[in-house]
């Protein structure tokens, strides 16, 4: 526990709306983390989160706005994207016509088809790849609430299936990012943010 | 992608589905639980800190917490207590009760609660759905109905079940998630309390005319019963409160049950 507390750890502070969950998930694994938006706390941290519930279109205004865009890009230590933190690290998204920050080349796409939009609640990964998932066993539960999604490229590290597959994680170089919440997914999501940390 | 490995993501894939949610409710009253029976009497059942985590552990999948506290004190408790809940528990978790302005949900939200539920609000100013929804995301906003059958039609009832109104349940969820409502938390003031089984057939035409979740709620008193409300009630979560409160079914019991009859939950 000593460990991680001397390591700086931030969470993107912007207008999204499960900050402070992700600040209380870190806390309880012992990490106490700054929710900050200034630029050279969030170029020197060890760990970077990029949270997100919201709006694709809003969010990325309010990211230009505060020049949070072109720092993201330029992060060089572990990042992890969150749910729309994730959807904005694509090329692109349906969600109010936006161009995001395109360190993946996607385009993040609305659900369609017979299921119930959005896509909540608990649903199981497969495929597990890499150090963000060390330990986790294939099909584990985790908690999702999004109604636009990835599709499977390259970079895919986890899928989910809800209508048709899609990446529940994606991955390149030092940007990591998931569609579900591991701030809200029990001991699983706990492990998986625990796993962040240690990389 | 290549086709060989996208040919091999495909194989590994184990096709599972969206699980159907169990949600223990927490009735709040000057920061303890209490239950509700039929709207009317109360007993204690502990604290929503400790009580809330022991269902996270259980394997609970998200929980509510209903604030009946009518002191002027309320607000800030509430934010306190939520607070509370939030740094500690590691599931989703709804804070309904007595929610009027964006001000209410945007505390609420700010302290930690994942959603909010509104009710009465709601229906004296339909414009709030909109408000919420578009100020912090549908994915936040759960309206909650209380509905009662008159022999006729399911009305929607105001103020914890006291105020009748002449607003049809069905009209009005539609009319919410036309306004960017999230889920809908339906109970049934008929089978509320009475251990009989849930409003299957008002819980499936809402689900089926509806593209947004249906929590289920009132009556729940065997595991039969949510069997019932996820098969032919085509309900995405079922609610309950005393059947968990007092143990008479605890979560993994239920959990395994369902399981049992193929219904898909989490473990």
């Amino acid at each position: 526990m000593l460990i991680f507390k001397k390591m700086k750890t931030v969470i993107i502070d912007y207008n999204a709306g499960n900050v402070q969950s992700v600040y209380y998930a870190l806390q309880r694994i012992g990490v106490e983390a700054e929710i900050t938006d200034n630029h050279n706390k969030i170029k020197t941290a060890d760990k970077v989160i990029f949270p997100g519930v919201g709006e694709a279109g809003s969010t990325m205004h309010y990211l230009k706005t505060r020049k949070l865009d072109t720092l993201i890009k330029e992060l060089e230590q572990p990042v992890m994207g969150i749910c729309l933190g994730m959807q904005l690290l694509c090329n692109y998204s349906e969600e109010g016509d936006t161009a995001c920050l395109n360190i993946f080349p996607n385009t993040v796409k609305l659900f369609k088809g017979n299921e119930k939009v959005p896509h909540v609640g608990w649903n199981s990964i497969a495929n597990l790849n890499g150090d963000l998932f060390k330990g986790v066993p294939e099909n584990s539960y985790v908690y999702f609430v999004h109604s636009y999604y990835v599709e499977i490229l390259d970079d895919t590290i986890a899928t989910c299936n809800y209508m048709q597959n899609f990446s529940a994680a994606i991955q390149k170089d030092n940007f990591y990012a998931v569609q579900f919440h591991p701030e809200k997914s029990g001991e699983i999501g706990t492990l998986i943010l625990q796993n962040f940390i240690n990389l | 992608m290549s086709q060989l490995s996208t040919l091999l993501l495909y194989k590994l894939f184990t096709k599972k589905m969206l699980t159907k949610r169990i949600i223990p409710c927490l009735d709040i009253k000057d920061g303890r639980t209490v239950k509700g029976v039929n709207f009317v009497d109360l007993r204690d059942a502990g604290d929503p800190v400790e009580l809330g985590s022991a269902y996270a552990r259980q394997g609970a999948d998200e929980l509510v917490f209903l604030d009946i506290t009518a002191t002027v004190e309320r607000r800030k408790t509430l934010a306190e207590l939520v607070k509370e809940i939030a740094s500690h528990l590691n599931i989703p978790f709804t804070v309904g009760g007595g929610i009027k302005s964006v001000n209410d949900v945007s505390v609420l939200l700010n302290n930690g609660a994942d959603k909010i539920s509104i009710n009465t609000a709601a229906v004296k100013n339909p414009y709030l759905i909109n408000e919420l929804a578009k100020n912090f995301g549908s994915q936040c906003v759960v309206l909650a109905i209380d509905t009662r059958f008159d022999g006729n039609d399911w009305f929607v009832y105001l103020n914890g079940g006291r105020t009748p109104t002449d607003i049809k349940a069905f009209e009005w969820a539609k009319q919410a998630q036309e306004r960017g409502a999230g889920e809908i938390l339906l109970t049934s003031m008929n089978h509320d309390g009475t251990k009989n089984g849930f409003a299957v057939d008002i819980t499936r035409k809402i689900s089926e005319a509806l593209n947004i979740p249906i929590i289920a709620s009132g009556g729940a008193g065997k595991k039969e019963h949510f069997y019932n409300v996820f098969t032919e009630g085509k309900a995405d979560a079922a609610l309950a409160a005393s059947i968990f409160h007092f143990g008479e079914i605890p979560v993994p019991e239920l959990k395994q049950y369902l399981k049992e009859k193929n219904i898909s939950v989490r473990f």
